[in-house]
């Protein structure tokens, strides 16, 4: 079962392929390193650029007004704020040049904790992006999620920001079509000899899956939870802890996969059901997105319970496993939350 | 040039009479713009160059087929206004169809983006021309830009242009750089440069037209800085009104005289049938949020 990793290398690899992206770079994405995740490995279009955040964005941006859509990456969530301006431009420039430049690129970083990254790798930043208009924010937290939500992103012909859940990246996943037993040792560069390397690429079935479209995880008539990347397998961690019979078909688990365009339809459904909503990201709780989030439920659907959880409002997250755990929602505090919001 | 020239007073008017809020433009760049303008590959896509501009090019856009009319439209926040609905200040053109990229407040992105512009063109003939002001080269993108376009073995195709005017709306260039030339700065790139005397059209066409040959023939990057003046100050923020000791490229220049009039007359129509066009509104506020996807190819699967 691929990992999101090579989930997202199988669908640049289509995409450079039959979609005509010539473009895919940014720091250590191109060979031998392929990426620092290794989502780019093995890549014909995949370069290396200087270490530059405002020259990779500019470039994919530069691309964009020619009308080539490129697939660029920042290699930690945590580094884009010295682009943030021209993140802005490229977000306004459809609106502000009366859809002369639609501006269509994928910005792919790595975002969020749960593998002690410390300060400068672990943050998480969708709130912040989501102020920025004119650009779709894309989640996945699951292969075939990955898959399919990147190649829409790369077709959707605007800019997109596809975060990565970067703890799940290698964690065995959900079975894409077509795809062979031996996936990992035909697309996974040896890490002693990366150098004459090349990947096997297997036949796999393109598909998609559409921006703007929640997956319901699991069903039930009491209880929504709306996640999205890592926080989706702290919850399921989660509700493994608590008793079954207390849950089975009382909680419907929600990942919104994409926070822009909002399926707020999906969450407005699932409330109206169930009268109680608990929302868990791991941004830090401060003028959140689940904050947005929670108003806009309430203008359709006033829940007779709902509250979010997400990280402490610190200025970092510490590198020991304690302050990580402080300040990140854990498995412990979401079981908690789910058997306090759950009515007896 | 003349032409540009009599826009930017009647723009300034314009503002002058409260009907707009604000104007910036380019008096003093005219001989240059207007050259580098006649040299252009106008068209769209790779193989024609691509224009990055700043909010004092306006000359090199007429000198592409751009109409005043259309730069009246915008100081006066029309919904005929082509290049922003009635949304951008003045001289903030763009042209899809002419490759002339957008003209952006916050000085230089276009340094950064001219990076993929080029990129995009280095199959083909065209070239990228980005252009900015000597105060946008104190912004990191510009050693960005430097750094990306001499990449060894992947030299990009850009003719970099700085318009030197020596001040920065109002720190003079003395203050803040230690070389004397920007193209100093280039030169430590490995980059071809010269300098150019801004104000004289015969000299900046023959410095243009080996600048461009140089990146059409070379692919690679190139850096003109042409000394230019600052006639009406920064903006209509600093008063917009006439330096004095700024010498006048148009004084270099001989034209006929009625000339000046004919445009100002014609300009002048202009500007009344524009006052009785529509205004931008609050329902052409929400257009063009979003482009258009692309086209999704027949044999790819759609999962919910």
């Amino acid at each position: 079962m691929a990992t999101i990793a090579q989930a997202i290398r199988l669908a640049l690899h289509y995409a450079e392929r039959e979609l005509g992206v010539k473009n895919i770079f940014g720091q250590d994405v191109g060979p031998p390193l392929g990426g620092a995740f290794t989502m780019t490995q093995g890549l014909d279009s995949a370069w290396n650029t200087p270490l530059d955040e405002r020259g990779i964005v500019g470039t994919a941006a530069g691309l964009a007004m020619m009308g080539q859509t490129s697939v660029c990456e920042i290699q930690f969530g945590d580094y884009i704020f010295n682009s943030i301006d021209l993140l802005r431009l490229i977000g306004t420039t459809c609106w502000s040049t009366r859809g002369q430049f639609p501006m269509p690129m994928v910005l792919m970083t790595p975002v969020g904790a749960g593998n002690r990254g410390g300060i400068y790798h672990s943050h998480s930043i969708e709130s912040i992006l989501s102020h920025l208009p004119g650009w779709k924010i894309v989640i996945p937290s699951s292969s075939r999620d990955a898959y399919g939500l990147m190649i829409s992103s790369i077709l959707d012909g605007n800019p997109v920001a596809y975060l990565i859940p970067k703890a799940l990246s290698f964690c065995p996943g959900e079975l894409l079509d077509g795809e062979p037993d031996d996936l990992k040792k035909r697309i996974n560069a040896p890490l002693d000899g990366r150098s004459n390397w090349t990947p096997d690429w297997p036949a796999c079935d393109p598909f998609s899956i559409p921006l703007g479209k929640l997956r319901i995880r699991t069903a039930g008539d009491t209880l929504t939870l709306a996640s999205y990347g890592r926080m989706i397998q702290v919850i399921e961690m989660a509700l493994q802890k608590i008793p079954q019979d207390r849950i089975r078909d009382r909680v419907e688990l929600l990942d919104l996969r994409t926070l822009v365009p909002l399926d707020l339809e999906g969450i407005v459904t699932s409330v109206r059901k169930t009268g109680r909503l608990l929302i868990v990201n791991e941004d830090s709780e401060q003028t959140n997105f689940g904050e947005h989030l929670l108003r806009k439920v309430r203008e359709k659907a006033p829940p007779h319970v709902a509250t979010l959880l997400a990280a402490r409002h610190l200025p970092g997250i510490g590198l020991s496993q304690q302050l990580e755990d402080y300040t990140v929602p854990t498995v412990e505090q979401v079981q908690r939350q789910i058997e306090k919001m759950l009515p007896s | 040039m003349v032409e540009s020239r009599c826009l930017d007073e009647q723009l300034i008017l314009l503002q002058r009479h409260g009907l707009s809020p604000f104007w910036t433009g380019g008096p003093g760049e005219e001989a240059f713009n207007s050259s580098l303008g006649a040299l252009l590959r106008v068209g769209r896509g790779p193989e024609f160059d691509f224009l990055l501009p700043h909010y004092r090019s306006s000359a090199i856009a007429l000198m592409a087929g751009e109409k005043s009319i259309d730069f009246i439209r915008q100081m006066l926040g029309r919904q005929s206004d082509p290049y922003s609905y009635g949304r951008n200040f003045a001289n903030h053109f763009c042209n899809a169809e002419r490759n002339l990229g957008p003209v952006s407040s916050p000085v230089n992105s276009q340094f950064v983006f001219g990076l993929g512009t080029a990129r995009a063109q280095l199959n083909s003939s065209g070239i990228t021309v980005v252009v900015a002001g000597d105060a946008s080269t104190h912004q990191g993108d510009f050693a960005s830009l430097l750094l990306w376009s001499t990449r060894p073995h992947n030299p990009l195709p850009i003719l970099i242009v700085i318009t030197n005017n020596r001040i920065g709306i109002s720190t003079p260039y003395e203050t803040q750089h230690a070389r004397p030339h920007i193209v100093d700065r280039a030169q430590a790139f490995g980059i071809e440069t010269a300098m150019v005397d801004g104000l004289s059209v015969d000299e900046c066409t023959n410095a243009l037209k080996h600048a461009f040959d140089y990146v059409r023939t070379e692919r690679r990057p190139y850096f003109l800085e042409a000394s230019v003046t600052r006639l009406f100050g920064h903006s209509s923020a600093s008063g917009a009104k006439r330096d004095p000791s700024a010498e006048d490229p148009l004084d270099r220049e001989s034209y006929p005289s009625h000339w000046r009039m004919e445009i100002q007359e014609r300009l002048q129509q202009e500007v009344e049938q524009v006052k009785l066009e529509p205004p931008a509104d609050g329902i052409s506020a929400e257009s063009y949020v979003w482009g258009s996807s692309r086209q999704w190819p027949q044999s790819l699967k759609q999962y919910d």
